[in-house]
Order: C-alpha cells, then sequence, then structure tokens
C-alpha cells in the first residue's frame, strides 16, 4: 500500500524538516506555499498605527508518498524537526494513494516510486 | 545687465525635477498599502495626473493661480496657454525666466491632486476620478495658490506665510480628502476585514523618494539658489527626521516599531515643516516635525480604531492635520532672523501673525471641504463615484484597467 503525507509546517522550519527527511532517506517529496489556520487563529502586525489581526498566515506544505511500513517512522521525524511546542507548529494529513504513474517510464505502483538510496528502496 | 541668474534658474529647474518626482513616489507609498489587486490603479491615480494636471495647467491653470489678480480671490487669463509666460522673469521670482516659476509651480499643481487618491482607492471609478481632478484643480488648487501665491491674492495679502504649500497644497488635500472619503463611502469589508498591505517595500521606496524629492520642494521654494534655500532643505530635512523618530517611539509603545510607522512619520515631519521650512529655525523645525508625528498618529488610531471613515491611506490625518499644524505652528514660530521677508511669530512677539495663520488655514480647510464635498456629491449623482461591488470584489487592476501587476 502507497500513503502520501501531507504535512503542514511553519515557513521557518521547512529547512530543519527537509533536512530531517534527506538524513531519513526521504528522496523524492516536493513543498508548495500555502494560507491558512487552525486553532492558532491568525497573527497580530505591526500597523501605522498600533496593530491588526491576519487570519490566514503563510504555511509550507510537503508532500510525500511512500509505503505503508515507512509512514510511521516519516511522521515522528517530521513531528521532531517540526515542532516549536508553540500553538501554530502545523497539522500532518495521511492519505491512501490508488496509484502512482511516473511521466518518463510509464512505470507504475512502487516501481514508479524506486528512487535510488530511497527509503522505499531499501527494504 | 541680465536679471536671469544662471544659478537660480538651473537651482529651479532640478527643484521641479525633484518635486515631479515626488507625484510617481507618492504613487508608489500609496501603492504598497492597497491590496495587490489594487497596485497598478493606485499607482495610475497618481502617474495621471502628471499628465492631466500638466495640460490643465499650460492651458489655464498657471492664468488661474498666477494671472492678473481679481478681486484678490482668482487670477485672469491672461497668461492662458502660457501666453507671455517666457525667458524674461516675473514678480514671482525676479532672477529666473517667468516659465522656470510656471514649470516649478505646475509640479506643485500636480501633486497635489494626487495626494488625495489616497483617500478612495481600491474603489473609485477611473472616469470619474478623471472628471473631478480636472475639477478639483480648477475650482479648488488654483483659487486656494491665487489667494496665498497669486500676486494680491487676498491671503497673502494679509500676511499669511506659507513657504511651500502648507495651505496650498496640504490643507486643501487633507480636508479635500476627508470629504470625498465621507461622500463616496467604505470599501467593501472595512471594519470586519483587515486590509493587508501588499508591498510595504514599494511604500518605503516611496517615501525615501518623497524625503529626497521634498528638498526640492521647500529648497526651491525659495526660488533662488541662496541661504534660504540651503535653509529650508535642512529644517525639512530636520523635521522629517524628528517626525520619523517619534512615530518610531509611539508604534513601539504601542507594540513594535512599524517600519511602515517610521517611513509615514517621515511624510508628516515633512508634511508640517512645508509652510515654515523659510521661515523657522532648525530647532523649531525639530519641535514641529515631533509634534506632527504624535498629532497624526493619534488622529489615525481614532479614526481607524473606531472605524468612522475609512478614509484608505489616512491622507487627512497625514496632510491635513499634518499641514494644518504646521500652518499654526508657522505663526508660533517664524521669524525675521531666518527671514527678513517673513513676519516674526507669536514666540517672537507677535500673537498677530498667529492669528493670520489660523484665519489663512481656516479659509482653507473650510473651501476645500466644502468644494469638494459638493463636487463629489454631484458626479456621485451623475455619473456614480464607485465601481460596481463585484469590480470592486475583483480590484481595480482587472475591472478599471484589465490589466495585471504581476504575472
Amino acid at each position: 500500500m502507497t500513503k502520501k503525507i501531507e504535512a503542514i509546517i511553519r515557513e521557518e522550519k521547512l529547512n530543519d524538516v527537509k533536512e530531517a527527511l534527506r538524513k531519513l532517506g526521504i528522496v523524492g517529496l516536493n513543498v508548495s506555499e500555502v494560507r491558512g489556520h487552525g486553532r492558532q487563529g491568525g497573527i497580530t502586525l505591526t500597523g501605522r498605527t498600533g496593530t491588526y489581526q491576519v487570519d490566514l498566515l503563510p504555511k509550507t506544505q510537503i508532500n510525500i508518498v511512500l509505503s505503508d511500513h515507512n509512514l510511521e517512522k516519516t511522521i515522528d521525524v517530521i513531528r521532531r524537526s517540526a515542532s516549536t511546542g508553540q500553538e501554530g507548529d502545523g497539522i500532518i494529513f495521511i492519505y491512501p494513494v490508488d496509484d502512482v504513474v511516473r511521466i518518463r517510464t510509464g512505470e507504475r505502483g512502487r516501481e514508479a516510486l524506486h528512487y535510488e538510496g530511497d527509503i522505499d528502496s531499501r527494504s | 545687465m541680465d536679471p536671469i541668474n544662471a544659478g537660480d534658474t538651473a537651482w529651479l529647474l532640478i527643484a521641479s525635477a525633484l518635486v515631479l518626482v515626488m507625484t510617481p513616489a507618492l504613487g508608489f507609498f500609496y501603492g504598497g498599502m492597497v491590496r495587490r489587486k489594487n497596485i497598478l490603479s493606485t499607482l495610475n491615480l497618481s502617474f495621471i495626473m502628471i499628465a492631466l494636471i500638466s495640460v490643465q495647467w499650460v492651458l489655464y491653470g498657471y492664468s488661474l493661480s498666477f494671472g492678473t489678480d481679481i478681486g484678490g480671490l482668482i487670477g485672469g487669463l491672461n497668461f492662458a496657454g502660457l501666453s507671455g509666460v517666457g525667458a524674461v522673469p516675473s514678480v514671482y521670482a525676479p532672477t529666473v525666466p517667468h516659465l522656470a516659476f510656471a514649470a516649478f509651480q505646475m509640479m506643485f499643481a500636480i501633486i497635489t491632486p494626487a495626494l488625495i487618491t489616497g483617500a478612495f482607492v481600491e474603489r473609485v471609478r477611473f472616469k470619474s476620478f478623471l472628471v473631478f481632478s480636472l475639477l478639483w484643480a480648477t475650482l479648488v488648487y488654483d483659487p486656494v495658490c491665487h489667494w496665498v501665491w497669486g500676486s494680491d491674492g487676498i491671503l497673502g495679502r494679509i500676511g499669511a506665510l506659507d513657504f511651500a504649500g502648507g495651505t496650498v497644497v496640504h490643507i486643501t488635500a487633507g480636508f479635500s480628502a476627508l470629504a470625498f472619503a465621507l461622500v463616496i463611502g467604505p470599501r467593501k469589508g472595512f471594519g470586519a476585514a483587515s486590509f493587508e498591505p501588499s508591498s510595504i517595500p514599494y511604500s518605503v521606496l516611496g517615501a525615501g523618494l518623497l524625503w529626497m524629492g521634498w528638498f526640492g520642494f521647500n529648497g526651491g521654494s525659495a526660488l533662488a539658489a541662496d541661504g534660504l534655500a540651503v535653509h529650508a532643505v535642512v529644517t525639512t530635512n530636520t523635521a522629517a527626521a524628528a517626525a520619523g523618530l517619534v512615530w518610531m517611539a509611539l508604534s513601539w509603545l504601542d507594540n513594535k516599531p512599524s517600519v511602515l510607522g517610521i517611513v509615514t512619520g517621515a511624510v508628516v515631519g515633512l508634511v508640517a515643516i512645508t509652510p515654515g521650512a523659510g521661515f523657522v529655525t532648525p530647532l523649531a523645525s525639530l519641535i514641529i516635525g515631533g509634534v506632527a508625528a504624535a498629532i497624526s498618529y493619534y488622529a489615525i488610531k481614532v479614526i481607524k480604531g473606531r472605524n468612522i471613515v475609512d478614509e484608505s491611506l489616512d491622507v487627512f490625518a497625514c496632510h491635513g492635520l499634518g499641514g494644518l499644524w504646521g500652518a499654526l505652528a508657522t505663526g508660533l514660530f517664524a521669524t525675521t532672523s531666518v527671514n527678513p521677508a517673513g513676519a516674526d511669530g507669536l514666540f517672537y512677539g507677535n500673537p498677530a501673525q498667529f492669528l493670520i495663520q489660523l484665519g489663512a488655514a481656516a479659509a482653507g480647510v473650510v473651501f476645500s471641504f466644502v468644494v469638494t464635498y459638493v463636487v463629489a456629491k454631484v458626479l456621485g449623482w451623475t455619473m456614480g463615484l464607485r465601481v460596481a461591488p463585484h469590480e470592486e470584489e475583483v480590484g481595480l487592476d482587472i475591472s478599471e484597467h484589465g490589466e495585471r501587476a504581476y504575472a
């Protein structure tokens, strides 16, 4: 089985998380900039005078697709490297993936996720 | 002997270029503070004034402002089309070609209506704005300019001091901004959502260029490359510096030292020193700038904090009140030791000057507010001042210009 991790983290934590994932052996990932809020609600910014509230804050979303059996350790690594202990650390969503197609070769499923040195190829 | 002084003329030409750049600089100052869907629209509201008012000024604006006096209220049409305005100096600036004076003054006529645009950004219909600006230049700017600076103008005649346009430029723009904002009404979502500035760096850039341009604005108003011009440049710089620091401190007391606040403070200091730049000492300019920042800061807090009126970019608080304070402060701090052609203010034993300043400022306040209110109302009934609600949601860049700032 293949799963997709969608981790929404603090922008400033991206480098830490990327580095931790690289050490774990995650070769393929992509990142997008998103805006949103959770329990943290928003942030207060300084205006010309006083402050104002912004309810959608910039966050970074990391997308990773990997095999089931690597899921838990990857989640652990993301949690540890993305955490500050403060509200606003983010959230991780996990989805089942029906299929994967590699555009260049047409490989499907697990084959398409086979990268040299990747955590999924080791086991 | 040729009465034309090459140094004076060169300085006035350079000062004209400096003041010209202030209008696109103002566009950036304002553009950075609106949402990204309205950046081009906001930049253009300033930029188009260069084109529109340049034409108006050449055709008849200069003449209404500086033509032969009619009852102290308005100039005649003897300089229409700039006829007779050439290389020979005028009564206004005896050592430079008359045309150089007219060109320098044109830049003031251009930036003044551009200042008002901060009141109605993000919702004004462009077509109506063009008509408004033309009417405003003709019905408000040209008369008030004549009252203060025109030969035999009524406010000049009673001895009102306005070195570079505290009343002519900033009071008229600031109080007109308030009147227009009351007529056009708030932006959709005002008070509920916070409108985040799209590019504070643009505002910093704009403010920096405004500060530089102001050396031409105030220094050029000496109309000569002399000690008074130097003096005006120094008081101008000092007031801006003091105001930037005070604004920073107030912002820090409330939360953190806001960058947008610091540059706004500097602009407010520049506004406030404008009427007195060539009449007050550098130490007085320190006080004028510092007090101006406090006045505008707390005015914005009250107006914005209570959502009283969506005078969107605080033109009234910054230019209206900054200009008003500057005009009154000139009546307090002016001294003939700085400028023998000026007068002594209240602190130099001449309370009458303060009353003159008060009267002249009040005339500017009432006239510009009332005329702008009426013109805006009439345009609202006839052409409509605002874009449709869905156009406002999409943003004026797309709905009014069919362009977007960033691809």
